[in-house]
């Protein structure tokens, strides 16, 4: 398997249509995740982030799209894609959030994936060097350790 | 899978990516890619002297590994001696690093993240639901 996946998890003392609702409404979004969301929370739905840089004042959007929404039990998009494209594997993470009830609570997962298919092909050479100084094992095991030490 | 039309995707991606991933995922091929490194070229049987494996089972990583087009075969009359593709290492390499660093920093932002999506849940779950208490 391609060790390229993180996935972590946190358990929350609320119902799962409470949590399903903060991680979809766009107005509980902005409170989480970005300065401001636009977001259609449905399967095929369009949406955009914005990041303000405080420091800079200066504005950074973001699009996204929805891939599932099943509420409350799963919800997952795809974002940070170029502009002009459709966001598919090879362009854009992919973000899925799993809800699941535990007691009266919510055990939520989330896992964000395609991180190696994002990867730019230049600079090999630099990569060679790389590779002589550092050896396989420094990249692998940082990779292995973002894998395993979740949750 | 994704509905993103296929034409947009750049050439070579992702199976190639995949090849590469899984040929250096093993410990023991990299120790094979280091040992041809290391000598700028290699046969199975020289390579098999130096590792705790068979010949055989130095061929078949030797496949994977030139299937992934991080090694060469070049045939010197009955033996096959192996070079290494520093191109295709270098993007092998180039492609870990930079996946390693683009997980570094979504573990550290889903690490903010999460707790602020429970921190609001529990607002609410406490300010909304009126709750009559449990019938034991």
């Amino acid at each position: 398997m391609i060790p390229d996946a993180i996935e972590k998890e946190i358990l929350i003392d609320a119902p799962v249509d409470t949590v399903y609702r903060v991680i979809t409404e766009p107005a509980q979004i902005s409170q989480w995740f970005a300065d401001a969301a636009e977001l259609d929370p449905v399967p095929g739905g369009e949406g955009r982030l914005t990041f303000e840089d405080r420091a800079t004042n200066q504005r950074m959007a973001v699009r996204l799209r929805v891939e599932a929404a099943e509420p409350p039990r799963r919800f997952a998009f795809r974002w940070d894609y170029p502009d002009g494209e459709q966001p598919h594997e090879g362009n854009s993470p992919l973000v899925e959030f799993t809800l699941t009830a535990e007691g009266t609570g919510t055990r939520l997962r989330v896992a964000e994936s395609g991180f190696a298919a994002l990867q730019r092909p230049e600079q090999d050479k630099a990569a060679y060097i790389d590779i002589h100084d550092k050896g396989w094992d420094a990249h692998l095991a940082s990779l292995h350790g973002y894998v395993t030490r979740q949750s | 899978m994704s509905p993103g039309s296929p034409d947009t995707r750049p050439p070579g991606r992702p199976g190639e990516d995949e090849q590469l991933w899984e040929a250096v995922a093993d410990p023991s091929r990299r120790k094979v890619l280091d040992l041809i490194l290391a000598h700028g070229q290699a046969t199975p049987t020289t390579l098999a002297a130096e590792l705790p494996v068979t010949r055989q089972a130095v061929t078949k990583h030797l496949a994977v590994l030139a299937r992934a087009g991080l090694v060469e075969a070049h045939r010197h009359g009955r033996e096959t001696r192996y070079t290494v593709r520093p191109e295709r290492l270098g993007a092998a390499a180039r492609a870990m690093a930079d996946a390693a660093q683009a997980m570094a920093a979504a573990a550290a932002r889903w690490d903010r993240r999460l707790p602020a999506i429970k921190r609001l849940a529990e607002t609410q779950a406490t300010t909304t639901t009126t709750q009559p208490p449990p019938q034991r």
